[in-house]
């Protein structure tokens, strides 16, 4: 999508990642980039998501999306467990650009520190750490 | 990921057009330039279909004049320049004594006792000391830094010349010739040269005139790209990238550059070339395809000793591809390789180089 977008349903992580907390099962959350994150990045041409049931550390990174020019590290908004990845972009990296909150999604968890989501920021709060 | 790098950085005459059609802007070797425009696979395709433009005023420039100019080049630059007719473009190194690369270069000749040479913006301030420092001993060859009087575009691809001829007054200089010329009535040097591995031309300007010289091209059908489609370009076509593929660490022989360097000439590190060519490189740097998914980068170690020093996805092959040293016994096109990615192992396969032919 050519146009910013931070949508007001998301939690988001200063490095420019978001995760939907899911309504109907509040310890399960997926995650992905933001609009920012992909813009900076330009085209993406590549991402392996890391294997379901991998633990991933609130802060630290998980993964990696690949531009043509750079490698950038994914971080992980929370803590928890893999438990499903999105297949679609082993063949569709482009989709990370094209759609990032929704079938440019990276993986699913299972949340194991539910208190962690307070510590995320709203769209608004996010908008506000990407300054000019 | 901040969206403007500092106001320090230098600016070429086309800074505006960059910043008006929307360019992401980086700083490359202490220049402002436009990394992309719309998208590098978009920009790559349109120099593989049709025609690009690509802005290179950072590159620097250094005329070499005078009774002794031939006699000084021929002791810098590691190929034959007596060999090169006025009109002629020529492809060389600089070595040191220890023939390890200062830098890579074309040098056009524009008279009999002229020369231009094309250096990298990252060199060219160690290059001009070079070339100064070798001059002394020639009171007859006079060495000019020429990097403020010119501004360089490069138009490239299979429409390249349809769409610059149609501005010029004379015909175009065939491939590896140059010549001045008026182009929509503006004083350009054109040369048969470029980077992408496409037929095409590279223009060097007065400053002034560039921004009116890149607006009629650009309207004529030339789709700007920026400096990562000509990283993809380059890549496919085993063009060479300094301070990737090519260092003071590196001997032309083991870059596979044993073809540019005329050790009869006695060029500066001709001896040592001609030693690595006699004894043959420990190293030697090959074209690779990923066999799977992954893309190398520089740095990347490969198994079993080297390291990837070009690594992208190509564009065209939509693959990933690289230039790495390996040692000189597991070099054989169509061997094996395993290149360590960040930890992960990626096999890949030995090309002949180019990655890409035009036309195929």
């Amino acid at each position: 999508m050519a146009q910013a977008s931070y949508p007001d349903d998301l939690l988001y992580h200063p490095e420019h990642d978001w995760a939907r907390i899911d309504p109907a099962d509040p310890d399960t959350a997926t995650l992905g980039i933001t609009w920012f994150a992909q813009d900076a990045l330009g085209e993406v041409v590549f991402f392996e998501p890391p294997p379901v049931g991998t633990s991933l550390q609130k802060d630290a990174p998980y993964a990696e999306v690949e531009s043509v020019k750079a490698v950038s590290e994914v971080i992980a908004p929370v803590s928890g467990e893999i438990t499903e990845v999105n297949e679609a972009l082993a063949d569709a990296p482009q989709l990370i650009n094209e759609d990032p909150y929704g079938a440019g999604w990276l993986v699913k968890v299972r949340l194991s520190d539910a208190s962690e989501r307070d510590a995320l920021l709203d769209a608004r709060s996010y908008i506000a750490t990407l300054g000019g | 990921m901040s969206t403007h790098p500092p106001q320090t950085l230098r600016r070429t005459p086309l800074f505006d057009r960059h910043e008006a059609a929307g360019a992401k802007l980086i700083d490359f070797a202490g220049w402002e330039m436009p990394v992309q425009y719309e998208g590098v696979r978009s920009e790559h395709l349109a120099v593989r279909e049709a025609c690009g433009i690509f802005d290179v005023s950072h590159m620097g420039e250094i005329e070499t004049s005078g009774p002794q100019a031939l006699e000084l080049l021929q002791r810098l630059l590691s190929n034959d320049v007596a060999k090169m007719p006025v009109g002629g473009a020529q492809y060389s190194l600089l070595c040191r004594e220890d023939g390890g690369v200062l830098d890579d270069l074309f040098t056009y000749r524009l008279q009999a006792d002229r020369y231009l040479t094309v250096t990298n913006a990252a060199n060219h301030v160690r290059d001009l000391e070079w070339f100064n420092r070798h001059a002394q001993d020639l009171p007859e060859a006079e060495v000019a830094d020429r990097i403020e009087d010119y501004a360089m575009l490069a138009v490239q691809g299979p429409r390249a010349r349809e769409i610059v001829q149609a501005l010029a007054d004379a015909p175009l200089p065939a491939r590896m010739t140059s010549a001045s010329g008026r182009l929509a009535g503006a004083e350009v040097l054109v040369c048969g040269t470029g980077y992408t591995g496409e037929d095409g031309v590279e223009l060097l300007c007065a400053p002034e005139d560039a921004s009116a010289l890149w607006g009629e091209i650009v309207g004529r059908g030339a789709t700007p790209a920026g400096l990562a489609a000509r990283d993809t370009l380059r890549l496919e076509a085993c063009f060479h990238l300094y301070g990737n593929d090519l260092s003071l660490e590196r001997n032309p022989i083991e870059a596979g550059l044993g073809w540019c360097c005329k050790e009869d000439t006695g060029f500066i590190g001709s001896e040592a070339v001609r030693a690595v060519r006699a004894a043959g490189p420990a190293e030697k740097l090959v074209a690779f395809v990923i066999d799977g998914p992954g893309i190398a980068r520089q740095g990347n170690p490969v198994v079993g000793g080297g390291e990837v020093t070009s690594g992208t996805l190509s564009p065209t092959l939509a693959v990933g591809i690289g230039l790495a040293y390996v040692p000189a016994g597991r070099a054989a096109v169509g061997s094996a390789l395993e290149l360590d990615v960040r930890g992960k192992m990626r096999p890949a396969v030995i090309k002949q180089k180019p990655l890409y032919r035009k036309g195929t």
